[in-house]
C-alpha cells in the first residue's frame, strides 16, 4: 500500500545535503496562480534536485499558500517522487509482465550483486542508484533496464553487469 | 535518388534497440557524400521483434529492412540507394516478393495504427496528406450538429478501448447532456498495464490523431479545455504531444475560435503522471490532474455530471480518441463492418513474452487468440509448448491453452475470467509457473493499492502472504480454499476497479492451473522449474567437460572450476537464473 513508501525513520536527518532553495523561485513564479499545480511543482522541485529535500516544503509552502501536508501527501503517494537524495545515474529496471516473464529478477539479482547494495539504495559513492520499476514500455525487448535515459533491452544478467561496469569504467578514465 | 526515401522507426522501442545510431548513420553519409535522398524519423512500425526498422521506398515499391545497424546501413546505401539493387536478405516486407514474416500482416486492420510507422509524427502537413484534421473541418464546415457525431459515435459501436468497454457514444451523450458553461476533456494516457504499450506507440507514431479525436469529441459535448494525462514514463510521447500541441495552435486547430469558430476557445494540455497505476481509474485520474493524492471516490456522480473541477467531464483512452477521426470522416460504416456483434471495430494488441513475433497488431474483433499467437505471432520462442496467455494485466487473468480458440470481444473474454483490459497480451509457455505469475500481480496491485478501501489494502497484502508462502514451498492445505474466499471478500467491498479485479489473476489461474498450486503445496515442487526456493541447479560430474561456458556467463561468479575440470555451483551465491543451464551444451547442469 501507498504509505508504506513513508520513511520510518525521520525525515530530516536523510536531508543533510545543502541545496541553494532560490533556485526554487522561477518554478514557484511559474506554476504560483494555476490550479492543480501541486504535482507540477514538486515535478519541477525533483527534476531541479534529483528529489525533494524537506526544505524545499517548507519553503514552497511560505511562498505559495500550499499546504505542507498536502504536499507531503502527494509525494509519499506517487512512485515517482522521491525524499532522499539519489546517485548520478539511476538504473531503472523494468519488472512489467513481461520483463518478468523473461526472468527480471534475474536481472535485478545480478545487479545489485555487483553493486552489492539492495534495492532502491545508492552505491557508497554516489555513482548509482537502482530502482525497480513497473513498467518501461519497451516490453518486445524484454528483459530490459533504463540508465539515466538510455533504454537497454533483449538482457541477460551478465550483459547488464557489463553496461554497469563501462558506464563507470568511462566515467572514472 | 532524389525520388528515395528512407523512414527510420524512431519509437522508445526502436530507440532502445539501436535506432538512434541507424538515423545518425543514415545522415552521417547522406550529409559527407551529398546524397540527395529524403530522410525522415517515424513512430512505430508495429514490427518490434526486427528492431530497429528501416523502411525504403524508391521507384519500385516499399522495402522494410528489419534489425539493422550501423554496418548493415552503410551496405544498403551502397546497393540498394546507389545502384537501385535491395538488399534481399535484410528486407522483412516488401509487396515485391515473398518474406518468412509475411503471416506477422496478414489479418491485420490498422484503424488506430493507420499513421504509425507511415507519418513523420513531428511534421503536422504529413497527418494532414493523408486526411488528418479533415474530418474536423468538415464538422466545422458544414455545421453538423452536435447530436448527429454523436449518433455516428454510437452507430460505430465503439466501446472505450481502455478496458472497461464502455460504448463511447454513450458517454459522451451524458456529457453533452451536462448543462454548464465549462466542460472538460480528459485523454487518459495513464498506461499503467506493465506488459502494455499501445498508448505509447500511438502518441509517439501519431500525436495528431489523438488531439483530433479530442477536439472532435469537445465539438460534440461543447467542452473548452482538454487534458492529456500522460505517464511521466513515457518521455518521447511527451515531447512529441507539446510539439504536435504547438503545431495545432499555430494552424488555428487549437486556442481562441479554435478551427475558425468564432467563440470556441478549446485547447489542450499536457499533464504528466507521477507513477500510480490506480490513476488509471476516471475519479483518480481526475484528483490527480487536481494536484491530489489519486485516490478514488463513489460514483455517481458520475464524471460527466460533475468530474474535473466539478464540471462535466469526459475521459476516454488514446486508442479510443486515436479512432473517432477516422469513424467520423470514414462514416460508422467504415468502422463497424469489422468486429462481431457487440465488439465493433479493431482493437491494438501488444504481443509480449515468449512469443516469436512480440510486436504491435491491430486486428478486427472476433479474431481467436489461438490465431493472434499462432498464425501473426509465430508460435512460441524456441519452439516450446504454449501454456497460457495473460490479458489485461493485473486487473485481467490468464485464458489456458486448451481455450485458446476463445474469439476477442469484450463478452467472449469477459466469461473465461480474464478481461479484454487495454491490450497487453503476454504469452507464457511451460517454464512460467501460474503461481508466480499470479503472484507476480497481486505483488503488483497490493504495491499500487491506494488504501482507501480496507479489503484492497489489507486483503491484497494477506493474499500476497499467502502466494509468496505458496511459492517457498510453506504452502498449507487450505491455502487455496483461503485465497478464494479473500479474493471474492475483496472483489465485493472494494470501490473502484482495482480492487474489483485485483484478484481476478489468482482467480483464473486456480480456475485453470489448480494442480500447480497443489504441487507447490502438497510436493513442495514447482512443475515449471521456476520457483527460486524451489529448485537447485547442480553440475552433473559425470557430463561435466570443464569447458567454463557456465562460469564465464554466470553473472553472479557463483561457479568455480579451472578449465578442463569439474566444476561447482555455489548454492548460497547462485540467484537460480538458469543461465548455465540453457548455456551448457553438455547437459551436465541439473536442474531439480
Amino acid at each position: 500500500m501507498r504509505v508504506q513508501r513513508i520513511e520510518k525513520n525521520n525525515l530530516i536527518s536523510n536531508d543533510q545535503q545543502e541545496v541553494d532553495l532560490k533556485l526554487l523561485d522561477p518554478i514557484i513564479e511559474k506554476y504560483k496562480d494555476k490550479k492543480g499545480n501541486t504535482i507540477p511543482i514538486l515535478q519541477s522541485t525533483q527534476h531541479l534536485f534529483g528529489y525533494i529535500p524537506a526544505k524545499a516544503f517548507e519553503y514552497i509552502s511560505k511562498k505559495t499558500g500550499l499546504k505542507v501536508s498536502d504536499m507531503y501527501g502527494v509525494a509519499t503517494f506517487y512512485a515517482q517522487f522521491r525524499l532522499k537524495p539519489v546517485g548520478k545515474h539511476i538504473i531503472k529496471v523494468c519488472h512489467g509482465t513481461a520483463c518478468h516473464v523473461q526472468g527480471a529478477n534475474a536481472i535485478s539479482d545480478s545487479i545489485l550483486e555487483a553493486l552489492q547494495i539492495k534495492d532502491g539504495e545508492t552505491t557508497p559513492d554516489g555513482f548509482y542508484t537502482v530502482e525497480s520499476v513497473a513498467c518501461l514500455g519497451c516490453c518486445s525487448l524484454a528483459p530490459v533496464i533504463m540508465i539515466d535515459e538510455d533504454s537497454y533491452g533483449k538482457l541477460t544478467g551478465k550483459s547488464a553487469v557489463n553496461i554497469i561496469k563501462e558506464i563507470k569504467l568511462k566515467a572514472t578514465n | 535518388m532524389e525520388n528515395i526515401k528512407v523512414l527510420v522507426g524512431l519509437a522508445s522501442c526502436g530507440i532502445a534497440a539501436g535506432a538512434n545510431k541507424v538515423f545518425e548513420k543514415f545522415n552521417q553519409i547522406k550529409e559527407n557524400e551529398h546524397l540527395p535522398f529524403e530522410l525522415t524519423k517515424t513512430g512505430c512500425i508495429g514490427m518490434c521483434y526486427r528492431e530497429p526498422l528501416v523502411e525504403i521506398i524508391d521507384e519500385s515499391g516499399s522495402y522494410l529492412y528489419g534489425e539493422i545497424d550501423e554496418n548493415k546501413t552503410i551496405e544498403i546505401i551502397e546497393k540498394h540507394i546507389k545502384l537501385g539493387e535491395p538488399v534481399k536478405e535484410y528486407v522483412v516486407k516488401t509487396e515485391l516478393f515473398q518474406n518468412e514474416d509475411d503471416t506477422y500482416w496478414q489479418g491485420q486492420v490498422k484503424i488506430a495504427l493507420r499513421n504509425c510507422g507511415v507519418i513523420n509524427p513531428e511534421i503536422i502537413e504529413e497527418y494532414e496528406n493523408r486526411g488528418g484534421y479533415q474530418a474536423i473541418k468538415n464538422l466545422i464546415k458544414n455545421n453538423i450538429q452536435s447530436e448527429q457525431v454523436i449518433q455516428t459515435i454510437i452507430e460505430s459501436g465503439i466501446r472505450g478501448r481502455g478496458g472497461g468497454g464502455f460504448p463511447t457514444g454513450m458517454k459522451w451523450k451524458f456529457a453533452a447532456a451536462s448543462k454548464s458553461d465549462e466542460k472538460y476533456i480528459i485523454c487518459n494516457a495513464d498506461e499503467g498495464d506493465p506488459g502494455a504499450f499501445m498508448d505509447r506507440s500511438v502518441l509517439e507514431g501519431d500525436p495528431h490523431a489523438v488531439l483530433e479525436g479530442m477536439t472532435i469529441a469537445a465539438y460534440a459535448i461543447g467542452a473548452t479545455e482538454g487534458v492529456i494525462y500522460c505517464r511521466a514514463e513515457y518521455p518521447l510521447a511527451i515531447k512529441r504531444l507539446n510539439i504536435a500541441l504547438e503545431q495545432a495552435r499555430e494552424k488555428g486547430y487549437l486556442g481562441k475560435n479554435a478551427h475558425g469558430k468564432q467563440g470556441w476557445n478549446f485547447d489542450i494540455h499536457v499533464k504528466e503522471g507521477a507513477g500510480a497505476f490506480v490513476c488509471g481509474e476516471e475519479t483518480a485520474l481526475m484528483a490527480s490532474v487536481e494536484g491530489r493524492r489519486g485516490m478514488p471516490r463513489k460514483r455517481p456522480p458520475f464524471p460527466a455530471v460533475s468530474g474535473l473541477w466539478k464540471k462535466p467531464t469526459n475521459i476516454n483512452n488514446v486508442e479510443t480518441f486515436a479512432n473517432i477521426p477516422y469513424i467520423v470522416l470514414n462514416g460508422a460504416s467504415s468502422y463497424n463492418k469489422y468486429g462481431t456483434e457487440k465488439s465493433k471495430g479493431t482493437k491494438v494488441f501488444a504481443l509480449t513474452g515468449k512469443i516469436k513475433r512480440g510486436g504491435l497488431v491491430e486486428v478486427p474483433m472476433g479474431i481467436s487468440i489461438k490465431d493472434i499467437i499462432f498464425k501473426l505471432g509465430g508460435g512460441i520462442q524456441n519452439n516450446k509448448k504454449f501454456k497460457a496467455v495473460q490479458l489485461g494485466g493485473p486487473s485481467g487473468g490468464c485464458i489456458p491453452e486448451y481455450l485458446s480458440d476463445t474469439p476477442v470481444d469484450y463478452e467472449s473474454i469477459t466469461a473465461t475470467g480474464a478481461i479484454m483490459g487495454s491490450g497487453g497480451m503476454v504469452v507464457m509457455d511451460e517454464t512460467t509457473c501460474m503461481v508466480d505469475m499470479a503472484r507476480f500481480f497481486l505483488d503488483f496491485t497490493q504495491k499500487e493499492s491506494c488504501g482507501k478501501c480496507t479489503f484492497c489494502r489489507i486483503g491484497t497484502k494477506r493474499m500476497l502472504e499467502i502466494l509468496t508462502r505458496i511459492t517457498e514451498g510453506e504452502g498449507k492445505e487450505g491455502d487455496i480454499e483461503l485465497l478464494e474466499q479473500l479474493a471474492y471478500q475483496i472483489k465485493d467491498s472494494s470501490l473502484c476497479g482495482l480492487g474489483q479485479t485485483a484478484p481476478n489473476p489468482v482467480l483464473t489461474t486456480i480456475k485453470y492451473f489448480r494442480h500447480e498450486y497443489e504441487a507447490h503445496i502438497r510436493d513442495k515442487k514447482c512443475p515449471a522449474h521456476s520457483c527460486k526456493k524451489l529448485i537447485t541447479y547442480t553440475v552433473d560430474e559425470d557430463k561435466c567437460t570443464g569447458c567454463t561456458v557456465c562460469a564465464k556467463n554466470c553473472p553472479v561468479n557463483a561457479i568455480s572450476g579451472e578449465r578442463k575440470q569439474i566444476h561447482f555451483i555455489n548454492q548460497d551465491a547462485c540467484i537460480k537464473c538458469g543461465v548455465c543451464f540453457s548455456k551448457c551444451k553438455f547437459e551436465a547442469i541439473k536442474l531439480s
